[in-house]
């Protein structure tokens, strides 16, 4: 094998977007993204204890139900130690039931939360189960062709605060994809397609 | 966006990917029995996935007797509007009429469920005309496979439910865990030959050689009574528990039910299963499987 130059750019590329990637692994799809995550090179971590937090370089909040996520996880005091870790840069995303999960403001959502991320978001905004969807979406930031989104009983972003951008919307005008520094929203599910660049999308974003 | 890169379910609803993938949501969580909007506040607060909305819970369906059908769509619609997490009901095997009356009722999930008194004695349910999933029982993995290829988007073991006894739960999960890893020796021939005998396409046999594990997601239910029963099932396997009985037949059932969440989550830790097993209060009585004559057993029941 040919050795690279250290400052070519294929070889800064080449090096891992981030070493260690977590998955809060209480309720949910949790082992979908962690199977993604190892897919793609990136070691993989099942977070089930708040100190675990510490040993990881960025975390992915799974779908599920936000409602038992939401309770286990403030038992357990991972929401503190969540709110320090994401105050250090840590990034996080959220899918789904995650992405109501890191949202500042639900409304009329039963049990605390770690609202971290400046945005509204509803709870089963397009119905019930057989309303579930899936669409073709355009996102600039993966690139030209769309990204087929899986919508299981999904949340809206019904408002972004400043700071916030919208990432992708649905043909009416509907956000279902935002970010605000290192922290990402999404209220589809791509963890369980086999497009990765979601994925990689956020993992670059621990990139100093 | 040119017509060749759109997929070919943009705007699609009632979809494989979205009837498996609700079930892959529900992962980790447990699922309880409910018979008022009340007991499902308490499921919801202590942190269940999911309620399935019934008249009566399997242990007073096993003590009336007499036919066990479909709850009143009244008694599902005000569990439905009293929480927000999904809400499952239950049909008759085979009444296929009962599934769509759920399915207009807007019912995250049907279990087409031995619990209730069969209505077709040949077919179950063609799963695959619905919108809705389902999930189905099974007791071994020829039965698994064969709800899978009618459309259960999801199975659940089938215990024998209403008994607080986990003992035909563990056969059960053992059962179509252990058929999953014999599958692994075989050669071609050798798959040809199972297909054959669970009745279902060489494909679906094949895909489970391969992947070792169903394609749907795998729950335990029937009998569990206990955080520990929980913990028990999942780490034979289970992905995740359906309590019935179990809660609201106990001396506390909001206690019961988050210690029986806690326990599906941590199940690998036994110092956090004792300190939530702690003075529960009694669980549900239960009953031995040998008091319980051949023809009122329900696990039995579909095939």
């Amino acid at each position: 094998m040919s050795k690279l130059p250290a400052s070519s750019s294929l070889a800064r590329d080449a090096r891992p977007l981030t070493a260690r990637a977590g998955v809060l692994g209480l309720q949910g799809d949790f082992a979908e993204h962690l199977a993604t995550l190892e897919r793609i090179g990136v070691e993989p971590v099942d977070v089930r204890r708040p100190e675990q937090l510490d040993t990881i370089d960025a975390l992915i909040i799974p779908g599920g139900e936000s409602t038992t996520i939401g309770k286990l996880a403030s038992q357990y005091g991972f929401i503190e130690k969540l709110r320090d870790r994401t105050a250090e840069g840590m990034p996080v995303w959220g899918t789904c039931a995650g992405a109501i999960f890191i949202a500042k403001d639900v409304p009329g959502h039963p049990h605390p939360l770690a609202g971290l991320m400046d945005m509204t978001v509803e709870r089963n905004a397009f119905g019930r189960q057989v309303d579930s969807f899936e669409a073709d979406l355009d996102v600039a930031e993966l690139g030209p062709s769309p990204f087929h989104a899986v919508f299981i009983r999904a949340p809206l972003i019904t408002h972004v605060g400043r700071g916030v951008d919208v990432l992708a919307t649905l043909h009416d005008g509907t956000v279902v994809a935002a970010r605000q520094g290192r922290l990402l929203a999404t209220s589809f599910h791509p963890e369980l397609t086999r497009d990765e660049r979601f994925h990689r999308y956020f993992l670059s974003l621990g990139k100093p | 966006m040119g017509s060749q890169q759109t997929h070919e379910n943009n705007g699609s609803t009632g979809t494989w990917t979205l009837k498996t993938g609700l079930a892959q949501m529900l992962k980790g969580g447990v699922i309880m029995d409910v018979v008022t909007p009340e007991h499902a506040k308490i499921a919801e607060d202590a942190g269940a996935c999911a309620v399935m909305a019934l008249e009566r819970v399997p242990a007073d369906i096993r003590a009336a007797g007499g036919v066990a059908r479909m709850s009143d769509p009244e008694i599902v619609q005000r569990i439905m509007d009293a929480v927000t997490i999904p809400v499952m009901a239950k049909c008759r095997i085979g009444h296929f009429v009962e599934a769509q009356v759920l399915e207009s009722l807007g019912v995250d999930y049907i279990d087409e469920s031995e619990v209730l008194t069969p209505a077709d004695e040949k077919y179950h349910v063609y799963k695959h005309d619905f919108k809705v999933p389902f999930v189905c029982g099974a007791r071994e993995l020829g039965e698994a496979l064969r709800r899978i290829h009618e459309g259960a988007a999801m199975i659940r073991s089938k215990g024998e439910a209403g008994t607080g006894n986990i003992v035909e739960a563990v056969r059960h999960i053992r059962a179509i865990t252990e058929s999953i890893r014999a599958l692994a020796d075989l050669d071609e021939r050798g798959l040809e030959t199972k297909a054959q005998e669970y009745r279902v396409p060489i494909e679906l046999v094949r895909q489970v050689a391969k992947d070792g594990k169903l394609p749907v997601v795998l729950f335990c239910a029937g009998g569990i009574a206990t955080p520990a029963d929980a913990a028990l099932m999942m780490q034979l396997g289970a992905e995740g528990n359906f309590v019935g009985s179990g809660i609201f037949k106990s001396a506390d059932p909001a206690r019961r039910a988050k210690a029986i969440v806690e326990a599906t989550t941590h199940f690998r830790d036994p110092k956090l299963i004792a300190e939530v097993s702690r003075g529960l209060g009694e669980a549900m009585r239960g009953l031995t499987l040998e008091s319980i004559p051949a023809a009122e057993r329900l696990a039995g029941r579909g095939w």
